[in-house]
């Protein structure tokens, strides 16, 4: 890495799901992740793995613009799930995989359903993509009425989808929880005790409300969206540390994760690996290099030689 | 950041049948030719278009779908918010003259890179294709600035009868330093990419996909491994080299790649 002063005998390799990965920084769903050509941009960008969009059996259109705004300390999103369906997204993973399986960086599917039996449904087709990791979004803030509430707001629902899923395949799966629950180590338990083989946490806070005052409107077109990026990094990290003393299971932080400092402490809360999306705004696409070249420097600095002499290590009081 | 901020129409005027130009009491000083803004119509939609003019800032925008449709409803002093400017835009060689190509409304950014291009002494020409004489734009603002001008129309009613693209040959054969400037269909575009690469002149493109937040996080203007937000719109001849989704597929809402006619 030119500009820093790393020791190669340095290491940030982690074992996720059955994989190796040669770093802890993966690309968030629902960021670059519609097709092939992009994927393999952030691979070589230095992701150590990738998540594609979330995919539904039928093509969605989401939300009319704007979809995802940035308001300084962070970004507001509803996009209402945008995705070409189960049928393109198979092709896309299959050309993804084709790219990155020969860099070692293991591709892993988003899928999410209306029900939890087309939970099912969606994982048998994707299943045919072959994707190393499935990712099952359980949490997506922006749903309309008629899906009621998001799955991950209940430990039993939750559980119910993470039992369908696996019912239907072997490949690893990830459950993608919420913070807006009153206890999100319960929603943990629930989907660890129904056979997830990790956990990703947390998806976008809120939904949150931003207007435009002169036209007293709501400046995204859904109204209310998600919130992300570096304001909601704190809740992030409470969430893990809440996920992360209540299971055994691994899991892959997400959360305004932005710097190498910003993976420490999830690594020191208990994260395996950490999920980067909204930083892809405020540094590039280049984010992914740029996290892992000053989370080294830290661990030269500080003498560290793996990440497993940070993982879990925080200390807390409570 | 990067809200929108609400604005008036300051200005309004048809160019064409289908096509309008907007004038809006908002400074984009900062913008570069080829750069562009998200035009936000609360409850309808948000949709880029280039910047023809920084300050104030001006967009002529083509009735192509329900969000020009709305934007064209719109008289002087209704308001549209707006955020930007995003992207790459133009990179003027300083060493070769400019041969500016467009098709359509692609005159936009053009005569803003032409204006550019004049304030830093560097020689003009612009080449300006349209199916008949009624769908030219722009023409009386390209002559103020004093820039050489030529026009091709499919059916010989203004210019010379036939393709921008046989102008442009023939302007590449004359052997003086050039680099080309291009906006407009995209096959024209495509053309255009060809006839530079076999003549070994640098070219720069204009290109056009449907957008969500216009800032590199979304993919759903991937050409490829290109963000056209965010490494474009304007990409280099080099850049596109190679590139299969050029003049062949973009995509839509869903994110599905449809063909491009």
């Amino acid at each position: 890495m030119p500009g820093s002063t790393q020791s190669p005998d340095i290491d940030i390799s982690v074992d996720l799901c059955g994989f190796h990965l040669p770093n802890p920084t993966v690309l968030a769903s629902g960021i670059l992740g519609l097709s092939h050509g992009v994927l393999a941009r952030v691979a070589r960008s230095g992701a150590g793995a990738v998540t594609t969009k979330s995919c539904s059996l039928r093509p969605r259109s989401g939300y009319a613009n704007p979809t995802i705004l940035d308001w300084g300390p962070g970004l507001i999103n509803a996009v209402g799930l945008s995705n070409p369906g189960v049928e393109v997204m198979v092709e896309e993973i299959q050309a993804a995989k084709e790219r990155l399986s020969p860099l070692g960086i293991p591709v892993i599917a988003s899928i999410f359903a209306d029900t939890i039996y087309e939970f099912g449904t969606i994982t048998r087709f994707i299943a045919e993509a072959e994707p190393d990791i499935l990712e099952a979004n359980v949490s997506c803030p922006n749903l309309d009425d008629r899906y009621q509430q998001m799955f991950a707001a209940d430990p039993y629902v939750s559980a119910q989808v993470t039992r369908r899923v696996k019912e239907q395949t072997d490949i690893p799966l990830l459950v993608k929880l919420s913070p807006n629950v009153t206890n999100i180590a319960e929603v943990a338990e629930a989907v660890a005790e129904a056979g997830a083989d990790g956990i990703t946490a947390i998806n976008s806070l809120g939904p949150g409300l931003i207007l435009n005052i002169e036209t007293r409107r709501p400046v995204l077109a859904h109204g209310t969206g998600g919130v992300s990026g570096p304001s909601i990094r704190p809740i992030a990290v409470r969430c893990v540390h809440d996920i992360c003393s209540a299971v055994d299971i691994p899991v892959v932080a997400t959360g305004g994760v932005t710097t190498g400092r910003d993976v420490v402490e999830m690594l020191l809360v208990g994260a395996t690996a950490v999920s980067i999306g909204s930083a892809v705004r405020y540094r590039g696409i280049e984010v992914f290099r740029k996290v892992c070249a000053e989370l080294k420097d830290y661990m030269a600095r500080y003498g560290h030689q793996d990440l497993a002499s940070l993982r879990g290590k925080a200390v807390l009081s409570t | 950041m990067s809200l929108p901020e609400v604005v008036r129409i300051v200005e309004v005027w048809d160019e064409t049948r289908t096509i309008r130009t907007f004038v809006f009491d908002a400074q984009v000083p900062e913008a570069e030719p080829g750069q562009f803004v998200m035009l936000w119509l609360p409850e309808i939609d948000e949709k880029p278009f280039a910047v023809a003019q920084p300050d104030p800032l001006m967009v002529t925008v083509a009735r192509v779908g329900p969000f020009s449709a709305a934007l064209h409803a719109l008289e002087v002093g209704d308001r549209v918010g707006w955020r930007g400017p995003y992207g790459v835009g133009y990179r003027l060689h300083e060493d070769r003259s400019a041969l500016l190509v467009a098709g359509g409304y692609g005159v936009g950014p053009l005569y803003f890179l032409a204006k550019r291009a004049v304030e830093r002494g560097i020689p003009v020409s612009v080449a300006i294709g349209a199916r008949r004489a009624l769908d030219l734009l722009y023409l009386e603002r390209f002559a103020e600035l004093g820039v050489d001008l030529v026009v091709a129309t499919d059916d010989g009613s203004a210019g010379e009868r036939g393709y921008v693209t046989e102008l442009v040959a023939q302007a590449l054969v004359a052997g003086a330093p050039l680099a080309v400037y291009a906006c407009g269909p995209e096959l024209m575009q495509v053309a255009l990419h060809r006839l530079c690469r076999e003549h070994g002149v640098p070219a720069q493109f204009s290109l056009e996909r449907y957008m969500k937040c216009g800032f590199g996080i979304c993919g759903q203007c991937a050409l490829d491994d290109l963000l056209v937000c965010q490494d474009g719109p304007v990409l280099t001849g080099e850049q596109l080299e190679g590139v299969r989704d050029f003049g062949r597929w973009h995509r839509s809402a869903t994110g599905r790649a449809l063909p491009i006619y």
